[in-house]
């Protein structure tokens, strides 16, 4: 991985004096870089929320080193420190005694910023996060999950930290929710670039979040850290297999899209070629179906049984396909367009209905093989 | 009772009339001594509690030692300050402020215990100071409870301002015992029902403060986290 290091950890450990509670940390390094999500995932008692909160001192180290932008923590004042770093919990800890609107101005107000210049910028952050604005005079205890999730977030945001640490956020709300609330995150995330410091111990969940997951075992010992596609392709042994679970191949599929693997051609016809043509295209393929293209847009597609009696392909009455990916479909979803279409295959269009292709499952499979 | 006594008109509503400067001027001495007495209590109790908080070890000397004062009867504690602060307001306000330190500290401190500990997290994570984190997160969210305290300390002490009327002091507690002294039932009756009728009213007035000083309580209809455990299981204190 290339680009400057944001967050830096050297040979830290944590030991906790007595039976505290919470998972030790042993001698662990790892670089984050400017603007990436890091997922730190692992099976409780791993560390990896010990070394999350190493980072803003809520737990201090008892040995190594953690720079972030390049100043060691431990030189700095933890209060400073902290104001500076976005922080989000899973039971997210809004205070309740305060409204949506004074709760996102929490740390603007710890820093002295003029009431202006505060009330300016939640409704900003409201207005990224799509809280309604008549959410904002309310207390906490009036708003969903969802909703207070995103306060949350917005009040992490405040003052536009460059780092966030984020511990399993979206734990505590229903898996619908949490899905949007992810897909707003990473929509929100491609804008703002942040580096990002976040742990779950939910692998679906870093797969999909993350630019790189460390997976941690007992004593903050990093397994793999690597980007999520390398871990479902080549897991460094057997702990991160057996956490990556089954479906590792499934899994992959969401992550790698059509154009990152080769398109395959396929059977065409003009629509005005003889009946000959169709017939040849789809022997050459050995398919019993061809796609009717004209002038490079996509019209559908005829079989032997619909070309029967006719003299042109015109006149045999393409019929449309139920459904085609794109570029920017991933394999997943081309999978499902094959598993759920007549031909067998997913079509590949581009720029509304110009063909590109075809994906075969023989070709998706071989990628995942590979 | 006698029968001489039966003859008598039980109320003199004339005493009242020609007397109500006087009873006034009780009245005030009454919420006097009441308001100071809760005032030095909380003076006293916030700091300590909040050290009892922070360091638990002087949680169980604190309130054993404001346990004791508490069971000490009222009677013997005036009788033994006597000698050395004489009939003064000190010798009534040592005894008033040590009965309400038991109550304030225990609610104070199960006030601050009862922070919702996420809320803490997130304070500390999003850096408040030790300071900051106590005035501006612990002690409002410690408030209902430790307006409980006050209200419970408050009602106790209106009752045991009477009780000081043995030392000269007393506010309506004066008319109780001139009542009895004389047998004079009028004294007694407007003695009694004015301090019930202060400690409604003032238990009334310190309840519309709490809703108005923690409007964020009265939202959470529903979803309310289970409350804290209130210390009302010391009942009003009687003297």
């Amino acid at each position: 991985m290339t680009g400057d290091v944001m967050i830096s950890l050297k040979n830290v450990s944590k030991v906790f004096d007595s039976a505290e509670g919470s998972a030790a940390v042993h001698d662990l390094s790892m670089d984050i870089v400017r603007g990436e999500t890091v997922v730190l995932v692992g099976p409780s008692g791993c560390g990896k929320t010990t070394t999350m909160k190493m980072i803003n001192r809520l737990v201090e180290p008892t040995s190594g080193e953690i720079t972030v932008n390049g100043t060691d923590v431990m030189k700095q004042d933890p209060v400073e420190l902290r104001r500076g770093i976005g922080y989000v919990i899973q039971s997210i800890g809004l205070m309740p005694h305060r409204t949506i609107a004074q709760n996102i101005a929490t740390v603007p107000e710890l820093l002295k910023w003029d009431a202006t210049k505060v009330k300016q910028r939640v409704a900003e952050l409201s207005d990224i996060l799509e809280l309604d604005e008549a959410l904002l005079g309310r207390y906490p205890n009036e708003l969903s999950g969802g909703q207070r999730q995103r306060v949350g977030v917005a009040r992490a945001l405040a003052v536009d930290p460059p780092v966030m640490l984020m511990d399993e956020p979206f734990g505590a709300v229903d898996p619908i929710v949490r899905e949007r609330l992810q897909d707003q995150f990473l929509d929100l995330q491609d804008r703002l670039k942040k580096t990002i410091v976040f742990v779950t111990h939910d692998i679906d969940e870093a797969i999909k979040m993350a630019d790189r997951i460390a997976i941690l075992n007992r004593g903050g010992v990093i397994e793999q850290f690597a980007s999520p596609e390398e871990i479902l392709r080549s897991p460094a042994n057997d702990f991160v297999k057996q956490f990556v679970g089954v479906e590792r191949g499934l899994k992959r599929l969401a992550l790698l899209k059509v154009s990152q693997i080769g398109i395959e051609e396929g059977p065409v016809v003009s629509p005005e070629a003889p009946i000959r043509d169709a017939e040849r295209a789809m022997e050459k393929f050995d398919y019993d179906w061809c796609s009717v293209v004209e002038d490079g847009e996509l019209l559908g597609w005829v079989d032997r049984e619909s070309l029967g009696g006719c003299l042109t392909v015109a006149e045999a009455q393409a019929r449309p396909f139920s459904a085609y990916v794109t570029h920017d479909s991933t394999l997943r979803e081309a999978l499902d367009s094959i598993v759920t279409s007549r031909t067998q295959v997913a079509v590949v269009a581009s720029g509304g209905q110009r063909y590109v292709g075809i994906l075969s499952l023989e070709r998706i499979s071989k990628e995942i093989i590979s | 009772m006698n029968l001489a006594q039966a003859d008598r008109p039980t109320i003199k509503w004339s005493w009242i009339g020609d007397n109500s400067d006087k009873i006034f001027a009780r009245f005030i001495e009454h919420i006097e001594l009441t308001v100071l007495a809760v005032a030095i209590g909380l003076l006293i109790s916030v700091p300590l509690a909040i050290y009892a908080y922070r360091h638990r070890w002087f949680y169980t000397p604190l309130t054993s030692v404001t346990g004791i004062l508490y069971t000490i009867p009222s009677l013997a504690l005036f009788a033994f300050l006597l000698p050395y602060t004489g009939l003064t307001v000190q010798t009534a306000e040592i005894g008033l402020v040590g009965y309400t330190l038991l109550i304030l500290i225990r609610n104070i401190v199960a006030g601050l215990a009862g922070v919702p500990p996420d809320v803490r997290e997130a304070a500390r994570g999003m850096g408040f100071s030790s300071g900051q984190m106590l005035w501006r997160v612990e002690m409002p969210l410690a408030l209902p409870v430790i307006m409980a305290g006050v209200r419970l300390a408050t009602v106790t002490t209106v009752g045991l301002v009477t009780v000081t009327a043995l030392i000269g002091k007393g506010g309506l507690g004066f008319f109780i015992l001139s009542g009895m002294r004389t047998d004079f039932i009028t004294a007694i009756l407007v003695g009694s029902i004015l301090s019930l009728v202060l400690a409604v009213t003032v238990d009334g007035l310190l309840v519309y403060l709490e809703r108005r000083i923690t409007p964020w309580s009265r939202s959470r209809a529903g979803q309310r986290r289970p409350a804290p455990k209130t210390q009302s299981s010391i009942g009003p204190r009687v003297a």
